[in-house]
């Protein structure tokens, strides 16, 4: 069976340690962590994580939020379904240039997926563009024919569409689901 | 008032109300063992041979007496040397709060001599655990440890002391139990949305779903499982499983959680689980699982495990819900909370023909008494016949573990202590030390296997200096008896490294250590030396020889479906 991509929004303490107790937890029930973005919030007592992990069905990342939970560094776990979810990644991609013609031509190509160039040198550019997945993936596709001589991804970072918060989740939907039979 | 950091704890470690640790000193904690010499007359301290020793003593202790446990130890392979206990402690859930001190904060980072990252060790082994690099942290922290190990799902927290924290001085202030939640860390966890620290209260409707399903039933099972031993729940579920007549089957860590002479329960369920319990499981139409994780040596096929009957899982833990077994309802929450609400709901019910039929079936294995030679089930009948009721056993892991379990019927919470998740060998005396410190009016046994003894026997210098009167019990079979009995079954008796004959004699070993020992090889002579034994009021150590090819019945292989015995 194919495996399904999930995110995780996951809010800690901003403290030593709590990023490898997070980690750990992810390896030791066998899952690999697709991608992990990690920043202070408003809050700077508080870390929020976006994790992508890689599971058979929804049922077994719930339980996985449920494990999560039961660390005393996690204040809230939210499962962020992508259809209401915004999904953003950063791509830095340092690109060879040997002509200026092949300079043209990434830079042609950056302004229709609206990257930036970001650092020119005579044999070398790069590039940095902000996207989904998808769309980051389809212009490394076509930098790469002129060869990636380095690339760099800070893993996605997810929002929830929509005036909903992952506090109003946990305090209000998660408090009154919680030890309920929800389906 | 300003202490150091050394008094800090102490004075915490009174504040929760504790009066025995277990322990061994070295270099980084020796500033709080010398301030422990000033407090000796409030805190008793039981120095063990090992650190292994003294983390399954507290162990033990907060098994037997159901209040936090408390090991102290030093740091690096002070530390290390608790892991195991740890472990043990955290599969059984069981509330120990360990102590260890680590360099100081110029030597932290340098590969110092002693130094190890314990914090990061025991990260997935323990509920929570703490670096504390200054005497100011230290008090708010031992409070958020002792709370956080007692509430929800108790289990183990680790706290490692920089050993600067604890010569330096600070402010200290008593705070009574009762207040410290207001403040601090724990007033921080506790107003977050953390629902470990509280157990959640039981959702009525789910509770009158279930009382829906008890009364549509016409064939309940009950499983008693760790939780209800935890959460001293057996009052309520005797009430429970009499009101709707409902057979009972108890898991090795459900022991004592149900009365074991009541004439509900099957006995055992799992692996080595009676024939009684394990065709209920494959017969009942609902099934009521308390306070159990549907572990592998329980659900051995989860796929096939009750697939006829609608599972109810019980569970403190939210995390247990569907984790092995894949069930139809579920209650979150206190185990003894959601049967005093069932209880005040539900009907008397009559299931005299489902009784009968799970009944039928063996509730406990026969064996043939035949011959002179000492057999398994009458060293545990004399035990029953001789001690009193209400004796503690400690065990260790193997055969004479599931022997013990079955043949003995244990009837409160806190009458078996047995690593039944974690299975470490070596558990048992560490454990019988506990609870004898704890209960020094009732008889404590180590029942123990040769295997299992030879791994933690060092505690018997314990035993001697404290002069606590624990009687071992080994079942000598001169062999690591399940693992033969799986090369026997499974591995066509290719007896590969199991053989452990010529081994130390076991009465010159107790006689070593300046206790009494005796070897026997029948009943007449078994009933002698335990009469003796408990009598003597000092350590004893009683050497029972039987056959290395005795074997515990009934089993299923692990992964089989469970009434599929390949031994019965």
């Amino acid at each position: 069976m194919e495996k399904l991509r999930y995110t995780l929004a996951v809010l800690v303490d901003n403290e030593a340690g709590v990023l490898s107790q997070v980690s750990r937890l992810f390896a030791r029930k066998g899952y690999n962590i697709e991608s992990l973005a990690v920043g202070t919030t408003d809050d700077p007592q508080v870390s929020r994580m976006t994790i992508e992990v890689l599971a058979d069905n929804e049922p077994q990342v719930r339980l996985l939020c449920n494990q999560l939970r039961k660390l005393f560094p996690v204040h809230t776990v939210k499962l962020l379904s992508p259809s209401v979810a915004v999904r953003r990644e950063l791509v830095l991609v340092k690109v060879a240039t040997e002509s200026p013609a092949a300079r043209n031509e990434i830079i042609q190509l950056a302004n229709v997926f609206r990257a930036n160039i970001i650092d020119v040198t005579p044999s070398a550019l790069t590039v940095a563009v902000v996207g989904e997945e998808g769309k980051n993936d389809a212009l490394m596709n076509l930098i790469e024919l002129h060869g990636i001589k380095e690339l760099v991804r800070t893993g996605v970072v997810a929002l929830e569409r929509g005036a909903a918060t992952i506090d109003e989740e946990t305090k209000v939907k998660d408090e009154f689901d919680y030890g309920k039979n929800v389906r | 008032m300003k202490l150091t950091g050394a008094r800090i704890v102490l004075e915490c470690l009174l504040e929760q109300g504790v009066d025995t640790v277990f322990g061994y000193p070295g270099g980084t904690i020796l500033n709080v063992y010398d301030a422990l010499y000033d407090y000796r007359d409030r805190i008793k301290h039981y120095r063990t041979a090992h650190e292994q020793g003294a983390a399954h003593a507290a162990d033990g202790y907060a098994r037997s007496t159901g209040k936090v446990g408390v090991c102290l130890a030093t740091s690096g392979p002070g530390s290390t040397n608790l892991v195991t206990g740890i472990a043990t402690a955290s599969m059984d859930s069981s509330p120990v709060v360990f102590i260890t001190c680590n360099v100081g904060e110029n030597l932290i980072g340098k590969d110092s001599f002693q130094e190890v990252d314990i914090t990061g060790i025991t990260m997935p082994i323990t509920k929570c655990n703490y670096l504390v690099h200054h005497a100011d942290e230290l008090a708010d922290v031992i409070r958020e440890a002792f709370a956080i190990a007692r509430s929800g799902r108790p289990g183990p927290v680790l706290i490692d002391i920089l050993k600067n924290a604890t010569a330096e001085e600070a402010d200290y202030e008593f705070m009574p139990l009762e207040e410290q939640h207001r403040h601090g860390r724990l007033a921080l966890l506790l107003g977050r949305s953390s629902h470990d620290m509280t157990a959640p209260e039981p959702d009525l409707a789910d509770i009158d779903a279930l009382v829906a399903m008890i009364a549509e039933s016409q064939k309940p099972l009950i499983i008693c499982g760790g939780g209800v031993v935890r959460g001293r729940a057996h009052e309520e579920l005797a009430i429970f499983a009499e009101r709707i007549d409902a057979p009972v089957a108890i898991t090795i860590m459900g022991a004592g959680g149900f009365n074991g002479r009541n004439p509900l329960t099957t006995g055992m369920i799992g692996m080595h689980g009676s024939m009684a319990s394990n065709q209920a499981v494959d017969s009942c139409d609902l099934l009521i699982a308390l306070g159990t994780r549907f572990s592998d040596r329980v659900a051995l096929d989860p796929a096939t495990f009750a697939a006829q009957a609608k599972i109810v899982q019980v569970d403190i833990d939210r995390s247990e819900i569907n984790k092995n077994v894949q069930t139809d309802h579920h209650i979150v929450g206190d185990v003894k909370r959601v049967l005093q609400l069932l209880n005040e709901r539900v009907e008397k019910k009559y299931n005299f023909s489902w009784k009968n039929y799970v009944f039928g079936f063996p509730t406990e294995t026969k064996y043939s008494l035949a011959g002179d030679a000492l057999t398994p089930k009458q060293i545990s009948d004399a035990v029953a016949r001789i001690a009193p009721w209400d004796t503690i056993v400690a065990t260790d892991v193997g055969q004479h573990q599931m022997w013990v379990t079955q043949h003995f019927h244990y009837d409160y919470p806190g009458q078996l202590l047995t690593s039944g998740g974690f299975g470490s060998m070596g558990f048992g005396l560490g454990a019988a030390i506990g609870a004898k410190v704890s209960h020094p009016d009732k008889t404590v046994l180590h029942i123990t296997g040769d295997g299992s003894f030879r791994m933690n026997c060092n505690e018997l210098a314990t035993v001697a200096y404290y002069d606590i009167p624990i009687v071992t019990i080994i079942f000598d079979n001169r062999t690591l008896g399940m693992v033969r009995q799986w090369q026997t079954l499974i591995y066509d008796e290719r007896y590969s490294e199991t053989d452990i004959a010529r081994e130390p004699d076991y009465v010159k070993l107790a006689e070593a250590y300046g206790l009494e020992g005796r070897r026997v090889s029948n009943v007449k002579d078994f009933e002698e030396a335990l009469t003796e034994a408990l009598a003597s009021g000092h350590g004893y150590v009683i050497d029972c020889a039987i056959d290395k090819d005795e074997k515990v019945r009934p089993m299923v292989q692990g992964g089989d479906p469970i009434t599929q015995f390949i031994l019965n």
